[in-house]
């Protein structure tokens, strides 16, 4: 094996095979670099925000430049605040149908296949570029049920009181110091909202792109579920890879109410210049289900940790996380249980790959309130490191305030895995060929549980991550 | 014409422990030879050695197939040669399930020229033949979609190999020690098996402390290993003395190789 060492058509992990980037001549407005109260009232003015947002957002931007910046997790030394732009709009108008979207970003968006997949069996594609959502379509069905799919800044106009009732509830501003910049300069995003007893038996599908230098993404998602209600939502991500440093910083809420459930799976797959920083929470209430199935790659440092708070009784929490670091990437991943309620019950699924220098770090905590009796939570990670060069960390938290809960932790590092090599090729396989059967293998139990086109499109990227990247 | 297996005074090593010193055999398509021999004597450190693990070093001499010299060939390479290992510990292959796994090596093995990302054999021919030989073999259908080796039993392991060598028809088979760990009734169907895969396209190396294997599977030659070299080579009579009478008498005619024996098993490092 000389797996550390690079030869000359090394892919890395994060090269996105179908990368690439139109031009970003068609801004209709761009925002100065830099932040501060008159970037935030300007982007609330563009958006025609009422009062109370702007209030919000400048509130957010007071508490982002109160906080310090985290001193754990991974290394932000190079990221400069005053070198991103905040806000930038990719077309005057929101889009009404296909034909109205801009030539530039059909022609991107029909090399992503999305046209074709929306006729295969999506409902509704809700695309979003740069920090506006330029086109998106809901099937007709869905709105007669009073199922709302639409993207955040539409909703704070169309719906304002449902909007208000919920918006940064689950994750204040005060959270942390990104959410507080995602709560200042937030833009785009989705928002969803399905009414009690309704069950979307079709995942709503949302794909995200950042095109433009130094340029932050700050979508802001927030999902209800009302009682007895489901959905499936999935958001993917793809990237050009550019050579100066990306910040994007999402905030996903989502309220599960009794009875209901909600999925939201996510691949992302940033380029290797991009600082992922994401706060994702989820409130489950009673007997209700929520599950986080979460696929990172890419980008120079994700750090993200989905959390769900089981509110009552009867609630059930699952995350099933997967982060593959190659050269240069830091993945620092995880999930957050907080049993908040007697009879709750979580289960945490996490695994990394890391190859070619990269590094992969699990971070998650169980936590267990007082008087939140009969929980149980079980953790699972594995990791798998291809090469000597690279590394895994697992800082597995658990605060348990209780007595009579149940907690299960297991960890496992596979190294280099040589003696499945061997074997593999001793059957013919070749060395690129064997290890991305091992890392596709390792990876099986996240995939059988993503829709088929995503299943099969990060099949392929783990091939081509594989291929050449040996020998 | 008829493919050669030489092996010329093979000296093997892994890490700086010499195993092997000096083993020479020639197997031919179509012949059976068994090699027995007493633990920690080299017999899988060979079987190891020909099927081109990274861990075991050839430090002298060579392994040739046809007059090709393979001996610093990677595994995947020797494979697509006509060599083939089954495993006396087979890997487990965690998520990848066996008619993947199969389809793929049956694709690089029957065209060796294929390049990665090429297409492999038709789904339709290759679910009809691991079908019919999965039957052949008493294999539960189910067998192709579970992930490779996980959560078998030892039978299944060792039955699992033997169908792959069904399905990739090598030109020259290793056999380490397939009949370890089961019982009679597993040792005959997979005895059977062999029986019947091997003939005249197929050259058999069986590596064995027992007989059984060889009931329905005669050796033409049987080798004894002790100390890394071959010290004895006989017809199928000399397996019965070594199963009745042990390795003593071995060990007296060969004293400087006995002394050089060592005790402990080799196992995958």
């Amino acid at each position: 094996m000389s797996t550390d060492a690079p030869s000359k058509s090394d892919v890395e992990i994060g090269d996105y095979k179908y990368g690439f980037h139109d031009s970003t001549d068609f801004y209709a407005f761009k925002s100065r670099k830099g932040l501060d109260a008159e970037i935030v009232s300007q982007i609330s003015g563009m958006k025609k925000e009422p009062p109370w947002m702007r209030e919000f957002r400048l509130k957010s931007l007071e508490i982002f430049e109160s906080r310090p910046m985290p001193n754990w997790g991974g290394d932000m030394s190079d990221l400069k605040f005053d070198n991103i732009y905040y806000y930038m709009k990719a077309a005057s108008e929101q889009g009404k149908s296909w034909d109205d979207v801009p030539e530039d970003i059909r022609r991107t968006y029909d090399r992503l296949g999305i046209p074709e997949a929306e006729k295969k069996y999506l409902a509704g594609v809700k695309a979003q570029y740069e920090s506006e959502v330029v086109y998106g379509s809901l099937r007709q069905d869905l709105a007669r049920q009073g199922v709302i799919f639409t993207d955040t800044d539409s909703a704070l106009q169309q719906h304002p009181e449902l909007f208000r009732e919920y918006f940064g509830t689950v994750i204040p501003p005060g959270d942390n110091k990104f959410a507080a910049l995602n709560s200042a300069v937030w833009s785009g995003g989705s928002f969803i909202y399905v009414p009690k007893g309704v069950k979307i038996d079709f995942p709503l599908q949302a794909y995200f792109r950042i095109n433009s230098q130094n340029m932050g993404q700050f979508e802001r998602t927030l999902i209800i579920v009302d009682e007895g209600a489901s959905v499936h939502y999935v958001e993917g991500c793809t990237a050009p890879t550019y050579s100066s440093d990306s910040l994007h910083s999402a905030v996903v809420e989502i309220i599960v109410k009794r009875g209901a459930r909600c999925r939201y799976t996510t691949i992302q797959n940033w380029s290797n210049n991009v600082y992922n920083l994401v706060t994702k929470r989820a409130m489950a209430y009673g007997d209700s289900l929520m599950e986080w199935i979460d696929g990172n790659l890419g980008s120079r440092l994700t750090m993200k940790y989905p959390a769900i708070w089981l509110m009552e009784p009867g609630a059930r929490g699952e995350t099933l996380s997967i982060a593959f670091a190659g050269k240069g990437q830091h993945q620092d991943a995880g999930a957050k249980m907080v049993h908040c309620a007697p009879n709750t019950s979580s289960r945490i699924i996490s695994k990394s790959i890391s190859r070619s220098g990269g590094r992969s770090s699990y971070r998650g905590l169980v936590k267990v309130q007082k008087d939140a009796i009969n929980c149980r939570s079980n953790v699972v990670c594995d990791a798998l490191i291809l090469d000597p060069a690279s590394r895994s960390d697992t800082y597995p938290y658990i605060e348990v305030e209780e007595q009579n809960v149940a907690i299960e932790h297991e960890a496992s590092v596979s190294k280099i895995a040589e003696e499945q090599l061997f074997y593999l090729m001793s059957r013919g396989l070749t060395e690129a060929e064997a290890s991305a059967m091992i890392v596709t293998g390792f990876v099986e139990p996240l995939v059988r549980e993503l829709p088929m086109e995503y299943a099969v499109e990060l099949n392929r990227l783990i091939e081509l991550q594989m291929e050449g990247s040996v020998g | 014409m008829t493919s050669l297996l030489r092996i010329s005074d093979l000296h093997v090593s892994v890490g700086e422990t010499p195993i092997l010193r000096g083993v020479n055999m020639e197997i031919r398509q179509g012949e059976v030879h068994a090699l027995m021999g007493p633990n920690g004597s080299g017999k899988s450190t060979l079987a190891y050695a020909l099927a081109g693990h990274p861990n075991y070093t050839v430090t002298e001499g060579s392994i040739e197939i046809d007059g090709v010299n393979v001996t610093e060939m990677e595994a995947d390479a020797r494979a697509r040669l006509g060599m083939f290992l089954a495993f006396q510990y087979p890997v487990v292959i965690p998520g990848v399930k066996v008619a993947d796994f199969l389809r793929h090596a049956v694709s690089n093995i029957r065209n060796p020229d294929r390049r990665e990302g090429e297409g492999l054999i038709g789904m339709r021919e290759f679910r009809k033949e691991i079908r019919d030989r999965m039957t052949e073999l008493g294999m539960d259908q189910e067998f192709a979609r579970r992930y490779l080796n996980d959560g078998f039993s030892g039978g299944e392991k060792k039955r699992m190999e033997i169908l792959q060598l069904a399905m990739l028809q090598p030109r020259f088979a290793i056999l380490d020690e397939t009949d370890s760990g089961l019982d009679s009734d597993a040792v005959r169907v997979v005895s059977e098996g062999l029986a019947r895969l091997s003939g005249p396209q197929m050259g058999v190396l069986i590596i064995t402390h027992h007989e059984r294997l060889l009931e329905f599977n005669t050796p033409q030659f049987v080798h004894v290993m002790l100390g890394g070299r071959i010290v004895e080579t006989g017809s199928s009579t000399l397996a019965h003395e070594l199963h009745a009478n042990g390795y003593a008498d071995i060990r007296a005619r060969h004293p400087a190789a006995a002394a050089q024996n060592s005790t402990a098993e080799a196992t995958p490092v």
